[in-house]
């Protein structure tokens, strides 16, 4: 009984592909495309205007070499960039209108869209293929003032919003997949909290690529307004499929004054099969923004899958006694490859972060934590503390720790530490003599090890996060 | 600049006859230094001292030919007085004298103006530029079993008149089985603005043992580049430790390959910089067998608007396992304007290892200096006392008695 349900953790369990008829726009990136994408969303002039700004920087910039995993060239004319549903063309009112099958993966995926769920407490965005589904718990949410809606939605209701922030954290000519996004992103969610209110519940996305050949570009904007809070979720997934595929996000935080952001990611996208096959490109920008003092960015995430995982999330910490916390949990299973990390900016008095890394390798892996501390001149009495601990499991796997330190700042500290290590036969021996068997015994040494940042999670991610940890390590002990 | 290069690179080949295969050998090496120019920013390495640019705003345009036929006078060196050892005078890149007057003569081999040139593997362009332009090749072997009775002492120094000049020296060592070097290296800057690049080359073989001590001490409007490669064979020792201090620029950079098991490396540092120095030390240890062992600890003191830089990186390859790795880097920044970069790395393949790094960077305890002051001493003295005892962590790392007192004399530190 207990093997069978093994042999079934193992094999990916989000690799069902729904046979829903996609909209496309025609492969390939030129001027055509990005007009279609932005007709058919039926986008105001400036926003056209703000893509094709960035095509034109898109041209002269070069893709970034520097990453430690490599990766076959990827054709930009060869891809979808625009890829929704057909029957949503004309979208649906309310819950009942979906498509049958889509609801149906998203029971799949265990996301509290439909009613029932609801007691779970979590409004939900579901993004299906860069086009926003349908939007829960709208209601409560407008009562207090709170806008949580699709990006496209948002470019529409709150042009205001949109574009006084759209591009203020990941400008126009930042590097290229960031650059690449703003020219041809599809949707995403949008997130303003107003002044002094506390969002009461955990706000979530749902992320899927579904049709192939197709690069997932959602484009994601928070903005917490002085005195607020909110919490946000993202999580991962997509269908197994023999090719590799491209998702380069973008995602902006702003916290104003007294705010407070928490973003919480759970990555599990198709890592590819055994042998490395297939698999999700994750080449994401996350970056936030402490505008106003005293306010506070939380970066935390839990990345488990895609074949090359590639981001920096990161904080400028501009306004004064301003403060930025990153907490990852990175595993690479196979031949998976991940050069993660975070970059914090000091640039305002008083500020301060916090950086705690687990990395874990295994199998033919590679992973990498690259992180960039900087503190400028200007931020006088700011804080640091950094820890990044690597666990190796086996000797066809790689661990690396490439901080960046830079301290201008003589009333700064900064303080940085890093271990590398595998399991102790001691531990493992130990918890195998009170008859767990090696797997179990791996996983629980595992969940300790990363008990720091799971611990940072909200309390639904937490479980589904502590079972992650499980799968992806699943075949990598004996 | 590039002008002056052909020029001066022309002359230089005419000054010698060389063979075929050496002039072959320059020439490449030429080739491949006009084609990458000095390093700047844009490699990885030199990401936080970006030479072509130190070079443009202290020397500005550099001329490339030393004349080796013409003698220098070296009466005029300052020698260590308080500690006898064995002398290598550099003047301007060319040797000027040899004298190992404490040790057996049997025991040292010295090889000069003899054609061997043993690394072709590309290392960076200033190795190149090296190769190209450096004098005559000279290697130091120690003999088996033989472990020198006194220190060598390196004299590296200038000419009054050279000015905007670029030196080169290359000097390989082999330490034989069981030979043991103490190698202590002080520079001595009669002229400014030029720009020195050293070149060592050490074979160690098994169980031997090589201590290099680099002192740069006295204030200078020098850029110096210094390139350490060493190999280590089974149960050897390898200890550096570098005092970085008075040069305008100088970047010191160690590349140790731990290849025989057993084998161990130190690399330890003191950055002590004042008005705008703006130094380096990048180490690279690569521990490609099993049961190696490095451990690597650098503390900086920066005042006014100086800058120190240090990249440290530990290599596991997937054999060396039983590796134990350690560095630590610590600097207090007592100046608004000073800067402090680190970029400790660790690339690990293997699993049965046990590798960490720390780095911190920060001001003075305030706490401690309260407590000093408390008990009659002034800010100063406070100050002096507890900025010693940082650096002292590291000074007690040298395992060689005499040295440690010549450097702790050196920096004003009395116990």
């Amino acid at each position: 009984m207990r093997d069978k349900q093994i042999e079934d953790l193992k094999d990916y369990k989000y690799g069902f592909s729904t046979d829903i008829e996609s909209f496309k726009a025609p492969k390939g990136l030129n001027e055509d495309v990005i007009k279609f994408i932005s007709n058919i969303k039926k986008e105001p002039k400036w926003l056209l205007d703000w893509r094709l700004k960035a095509f034109e920087r898109l041209k002269v910039l070069k893709e970034p070499d520097w990453q430690k995993p490599k990766y076959p060239k990827i054709d930009y004319q060869d891809l979808y960039y625009y890829s929704a549903p057909k029957s949503f063309k004309d979208k649906p009112k309310s819950l009942d209108e979906l498509d049958p099958k889509l609801l149906e993966t998203y029971q799949k995926l265990g996301i509290p869209l439909n009613e029932q769920k609801r007691l779970n407490g979590i409004a939900v965005d579901a993004v299906f293929d860069s086009v926003s589904v349908a939007t829960t718990f709208k209601e409560t949410l407008t009562k207090q003032g709170i806008i949580f809606c699709s990006i496209s939605e948002a470019v529409q209701k709150h042009p205001e919003l949109v574009k006084k922030y759209l591009g203020t954290v990941i400008p126009l000519t930042d590097h290229f997949f960031a650059t690449l996004n703003s020219a041809v992103f599809t949707d995403g969610s949008f997130v303003y909290i107003p002044p002094g209110v506390r969002c009461p519940m955990e706000l979530s996305t749902y992320f899927r690529i579904n049709a192939s050949d197709t690069g997932q570009f959602e484009r994601t904007l928070i903005i917490a307004d002085k005195g607020s809070y909110v919490s946000y979720l993202e999580g991962c997934t997509a269908p197994m499929r023999d090719e590799n595929q491209l998702h380069a996000a973008n995602v902006e935080l702003i916290a104003l004054d007294d705010a407070e952001i928490k973003y919480s990611t759970v990555q599990n996208w198709y890592p590819g099969d055994k042998d490395g096959k297939g698999g999700i490109y994750n080449f994401v920008t996350k970056r936030g923004l402490c505008k106003g003092k005293n306010s506070k960015i939380s970066w935390t995430q839990v990345e488990t899958g895609s074949a090359i995982t590639w981001k920096y999330p990161s904080c400028i910490l501009k306004g004064d006694n301003s403060i930025g916390e990153f907490y990852s949990i990175a595993i690479t299973n196979n031949h998976q490859k991940a050069d993660t990390g975070t970059k914090m900016i000091h640039l305002g008095k008083n500020t301060k972060s916090k950086i705690i890394s687990k990395g874990i390798s295994a199998g033919f892996s590679d992973m990498t934590y690259r992180g960039l501390v900087d503190i400028s001149p200007k931020a006088t009495n700011s804080n640091n503390f950094t820890q990044c601990d690597s666990l190796l499991m086996g000797n066809k796997c790689g661990a690396h720790t490439v901080p960046y330190i830079k301290n201008k700042n003589s009333d700064s500290n900064i303080a940085h530490e890093a271990t590398t290590s595998k399991i102790s036969e001691e531990q493992l021996h130990y918890c195998q003599q009170r008859g767990l068997n090696p797997e179990e015994a791996v996983g629980l040494i595992v969940n300790g090890f990363c008990k720091e940042v799971l611990q940072q999670l909200p309390m639904e991610f937490a479980v589904e996060a502590q079972k992650l940890v499980g799968i992806s390590l699943e075949g990598s002990v004996g | 600049m590039e002008e002056q290069l052909k020029i001066d690179f022309e002359k230089k080949l005419k000054d010698f006859s060389y063979s075929e295969q050496e002039k072959k050998f320059k020439q490449t090496n030429f080739k491949e230094f006009l084609k990458q120019g000095f390093p700047n920013r844009k490699l990885e390495n030199w990401k936080f001292s970006d030479l072509n640019q130190i070079i443009k705003s202290n020397i500005g345009e550099l001329t490339f030919y030393n004349d080796y036929k013409k003698e220098n006078q070296i009466d005029k060196i300052e020698l260590i007085n308080d500690l006898e050892h064995n002398k290598l005078i550099i003047i301007d890149g060319k040797i000027e004298k040899i004298d190992f007057k404490f040790e057996e003569k049997d025991k040292i081999e010295v090889l000069v103006e003899q054609g061997e040139e043993t690394i072709k593997e590309n290392i960076n362009s200033l190795i190149n530029l090296n190769n190209a332009f450096s004098n005559k090749f000279c290697k130091v072997i120690i003999k088996k079993n033989y472990s020198l009775i006194k220190p060598l002492v390196i004299y590296h120094s200038t000419n009054k008149n050279t000015q905007s000049k670029n030196t080169n020296l290359r000097i390989d060592f082999k330490l034989e089985e069981n030979a043991c070097l103490r190698l202590i290296d002080i520079f001595k800057d009669n002229s400014e603005k030029n720009f020195l690049n050293i070149y060592y080359n050490f074979e160690l073989d098994k169980s031997s043992i090589l201590k290099n001590y680099k002192i740069d001490k006295s204030m200078n409007n020098n850029v110096k580049y210094s390139y350490n490669n060493v190999k280590q064979q089974a149960n050897s020792i390898s200890e550096t430790f570098i005092l970085s201090s008075g040069s305008k620029f100088l970047k010191n950079e160690i590349n140790c390959d731990l290849q025989g098991q057993h084998s161990s490396a130190f690399v330890n540092g003191i950055f002590d910089l004042d008005e705008e120095n703006h130094h380096e030390i990048k180490s690279n240890i690569n521990h490609l067998v099993e049961n190696t062992k490095s451990y690597q600890l650098v503390k900086s003191v920066l005042e006014k608007k100086s800058k120190a830089v240090y990249q440290g990186k530990i290599f596991v390859s997937s054999e060396a396992q039983k590796t134990d790795g350690y560095q630590l880097s610590n600097a207090i920044l007592l100046s608004e304007n000073s800067e402090f970069n680190a970029k400790p790395e660790l690339e690990i393949y293997a699993d049965d290892v046990k590798c960490s790094h720390g780095s911190s960077s920060g001001s003075l305890d305030e706490n401690s200096i309260f407590y000093l002051m408390s008990r009659g001493l002034n800010y100063k003295e406070a100050k002096k006392l507890l900025i010693n005892g940082f650096l002292l962590d590291v000074i007690e790392k040298i395992t060689d008695e005499e040295i440690k007192n010549l450097i702790k004399n050196l920096l004003g530190i009395k116990e």
